[in-house]
């Protein structure tokens, strides 16, 4: 709806809430190029200044929650208003936890500075990272232009992620299994992939958010899931691991 | 799936030259409460007088189509208007009590239409439509005490109790709490939630909240035309019609 509404000041407040909900999407971005960055980069000082932006973050999510139960109280929004506060703080749920990722990414990465490197691993790690960035920068446009398509593209999109982790999965599995010197450092950059599938997940909630957005209903068309290769992976690996 | 109580089919309304209601057609259902909003002069009142042919008392007012109450054409010319109140019962915005006892204001209908045969029917009538009323408990000791003595939400408790007296089948209101504050707009509403037990409610609001809060169906009327009818969690939470979007949300529309 472009219309504005009769009470400007409710323009105002909708507004406002948005302009936060997408200062909060610039900086989750944010946290997921630099996290990824430090741990390709072995950059320890870095890794810190993610770590510590989470504050701001979290704050942020707090406020955006405030200022949605202010505009419930005082406006009693209804149809499209009621879903735009609904979508926003769903959304904001989502990115918060996004940025918890990100920052365990950070955390983890000021660990693994200080062992040996796995060849290709974090180079691998950026990409699946960058991915996922881009799937948020774009279901984040999808909701400032209520585009219910771009949306529905990034749903389906995580399947790349999905199967990117996948094959990190079965990469590690196999360097542990060659050394296990290498079990400390991949555990660590186990649990960093699978936060990032994670993210994805998050991400693709916030594109489910904004097709309810603009269509008024939740997707139910199940999306392609790329987790089920990996169960069988890991009976496979342990067989051949007992042979 | 309830039965439908009212139909209407392809009603206009003029008022002199000027096209009041133009081609609406509605079902309402039974034991529903189904509530009207739109603008001011948006033809809800006018659509909801129709219901009950009070417009029959507006001399330059002209009404064609169809309007059914259990299959049967209320403006066909056997039906005696007086009859058909009865079975449609209507309560307006502003409380109206009759200047006449609590007790006369609810036995006025029953009185006129032969619903009770002795004093002690009256009266067993009259405990009966107060306590539908929900106001029983606090009139019962000053039955004889002038309707227009009690609070504005009394009253107007009063007057539904008044409509509910002569057992109709559909209750119009039109605009019921305007007049009243907060715990006697709650109580009211309670009531019509009560009353949708036995009778088919269609309220006329300008309160969006309160439509959404007492009604299961929701029509929105906008330039004398019936722009959307639906389910009322529908009409609040995703309408289909961009103005009834504009009207609901608060906007210019």
């Amino acid at each position: 709806m472009i219309d504005q509404h009769i009470a400007s000041a409710f323009d105002r407040d909708l507004e406002e809430i948005q302009a936060h909900l997408m200062k909060m999407g610039g900086m989750v971005e944010n946290a997921i190029r630099e996290g990824a960055k430090s741990l390709k980069s072995r950059d320890e000082e870095l890794a810190e200044k993610v770590r510590k932006a989470d504050r701001q973050i979290d704050a942020l999510d707090m406020q955006i929650q405030e200022e949605c139960a202010r505009v419930l109280a005082l406006r009693q929004p209804i149809a499209s208003d009621l879903r735009t506060v609904l979508t926003v703080m769903k959304v904001a749920a989502n990115l918060e936890r996004i940025g918890d990722y990100a920052k365990n990414m950070a955390k983890r990465t000021t660990v693994l500075v200080h062992m040996q490197p796995i060849d290709g691993a974090s180079g691998a790690i950026k990409r699946m990272a960058s991915e996922v960035r881009q799937m948020l920068t774009d279901a984040l446009d999808a909701y400032i232009r209520r585009d219910e398509e771009l949306a529905q593209d990034v749903r389906h999109r995580d399947l790349e992620v999905d199967q990117m982790y996948n094959a990190l999965f079965r990469e590690f599995l196999t360097f542990m299994m060659e050394d296990p010197r290498n079990i400390s450092s991949c555990m660590h950059l186990h649990f960093i992939a699978k936060n990032i599938e994670r993210m994805g997940d998050h991400v693709t909630s916030i594109a489910d958010q904004v097709i309810y957005l603009v269509s008024g209903e939740l997707p139910d068309e199940a999306r392609p899931k790329g987790n089920s290769a990996n169960y069988q992976l890991q009976i496979e690996d342990t067989d051949e691991a007992d042979a | 799936m309830k039965d439908m109580k009212i139909s209407a089919k392809n009603v206009q309304v003029y008022y002199g030259d000027t096209h009041a209601i133009k081609d609406v057609s509605v079902e309402i259902e039974d034991n529903t409460v189904t509530a009207f909003i739109g603008p001011s002069g948006c033809g809800k009142s006018t659509f909801l007088r129709c219901l009950n042919r009070m417009n029959d008392t507006i001399d330059i007012c002209r009404v064609e189509g169809d309007i059914l109450l259990d299959g049967e054409d209320i403006y066909d010319k056997r039906v005696d208007p007086v009859q058909l109140r009865a079975k449609v019962g209507m309560v307006f915005q502003k409380p109206n009590p009759f200047p006449k006892s609590i007790y006369d204001n609810i036995a006025y209908g029953p009185r006129i239409h032969g619903l009770a045969r002795n004093k002690a029917e009256l009266d067993e009538i009259v405990e009966k439509s107060l306590r539908r009323g929900a106001i029983w408990d606090e009139v019962k000791d000053r039955l004889h005490a002038p309707g227009t003595g009690l609070s504005g939400g009394q009253q107007q408790r009063l007057c539904i109790a008044r409509a509910v007296a002569t057992e109709p089948e559909v209750l119009l209101m039109d605009e019921p709490c305007s007049a009243l504050d907060p715990i006697a707009t709650a109580q009211v509403e309670e009531l019509i939630d009560e009353l949708r037990q036995s009778y088919s409610v269609v309220i006329v609001t300008h309160s969006m909240q309160q439509a959404a809060r007492v009604s299961q169906k929701t029509a929105f009327f906008h330039l004398g035309n019936l722009v959307e009818y639906d389910d009322t969690t529908k009409i609040f939470t995703n309408p289909e019609d961009p103005r009834t979007e504009s009207y609901i949300t608060g906007r210019i529309g």
